[in-house]
C-alpha cells in the first residue's frame, strides 16, 4: 500500500524490506523514520490526532506530487495516531529511484509536507498534565524551498 | 445544513468534534462570525483566526473562501505531522 494510515504499530524493518523487495529498477531505497522523543524529559506518552478521510487523501496528493517531481519507481508514506510511548516509531517515509539524488530528495520533500500540510495533531502528555505540541515557524518555512 | 468539523484544542474549547449547522453564511469568515456569537467558548475558539486552518470538503482553504456548495467546515489549529 502506498499511503497507510493506522493506529497500529509497525515494524519498520519489515517494511523497508517489503518495499525494497517490490521498489523493481531502483538502484537506491531511502528510508525515513519517526520516532517519538521526550524531548523536556517526563513524557509519558504521546497523543496523535487527525481527521480520518483528509489525512489519507492530504498524503496521497503529497505522494502523487513526489513521484511526478523526482524520478521515483515507489514511494510509500506510512502514519500512525492515537497513544504513542516514548521509543516508539511514529511514521515511515520509504522512497526508491534509479539513483540516490531523487531518493533522498523526494524522502526530504514527503517529510517536509507532512510536517506541516498533512492533518495530524500531537498532544504530549507528561505527569503534569497534557499540551498540544505547536507548530514551528522553520517546519512551515521548509516547504519554500520546493 | 453544513457538517462542521473541530480539531485538537478547537475540539477541546468548543467542547464537540462535530456538528451540523444551519447557516446561509456565504463565506467562511462569515460562519466563524456566526459560531462567536454563539456564546464564550466558540468566541474563545475563533478569537484568532490567524493562529487557525480551515479546510473545505478536505481541502486546505482560506477564510475568505466560499461556503457555496461545501458540505464539510473544518477548522483546527497549525498541523503538526510526520
Amino acid at each position: 500500500m502506498s499511503v497507510l494510515v493506522t493506529e497500529a504499530a509497525f515494524d519498520a524493518g519489515a517494511e523497508l524490506k517489503d518495499f525494497t523487495a517490490g521498489a523493481e529498477g531502483a538502484g537506491g531505497v531511502v528510508s525515513f523514520t519517526g520516532v517519538v522523543r521526550d524531548v523536556a524529559g517526563g513524557l509519558s506518552h504521546m497523543e496523535i490526532e487527525h481527521y480520518p478521510g483528509m489525512t489519507e487523501r492530504a498524503i496521497a496528493a503529497m505522494r502523487d506530487d513526489a513521484m511526478a517531481r523526482f524520478s521515483l519507481t515507489a514511494a510509500r508514506v506510512i502514519h500512525r495516531h492515537g497513544r504513542l510511548a516514548p521509543g516508539e516509531t511514529i511514521m515511515m517515509v520509504l522512497t526508491a529511484a534509479p539513483h540516490r539524488g531523487d531518493a533522498f530528495a523526494a524522502a526530504e520533500f514527503l517529510m517536509d509536507w507532512l510536517k506541516s500540510r498533512a492533518p495530524f495533531w500531537k498532544k504530549e502528555v507528561t505527569a503534569d498534565g497534557a499540551e498540544w505540541v505547536a507548530a514551528k515557524d522553520a517546519d512551515e518555512d521548509a516547504l519554500t524551498r520546493w | 445544513m453544513i457538517d462542521v468539523l473541530y480539531f485538537a484544542w478547537v475540539r477541546e474549547r468548543i467542547g464537540l468534534p462535530k456538528e451540523r449547522v444551519e447557516t446561509s453564511a456565504a463565506t467562511v469568515a462569515a460562519l466563524v462570525d456566526e459560531l462567536r456569537a454563539r456564546e464564550d467558548r466558540y468566541a474563545a475558539a475563533f478569537a484568532d483566526t490567524s493562529a487557525l486552518r480551515v479546510a473545505l470538503d478536505q481541502e486546505l482553504s482560506s477564510f475568505d473562501a466560499p461556503l457555496a456548495g461545501v458540505r464539510e467546515v473544518a477548522f483546527f489549529p497549525p498541523m503538526t505531522g510526520g
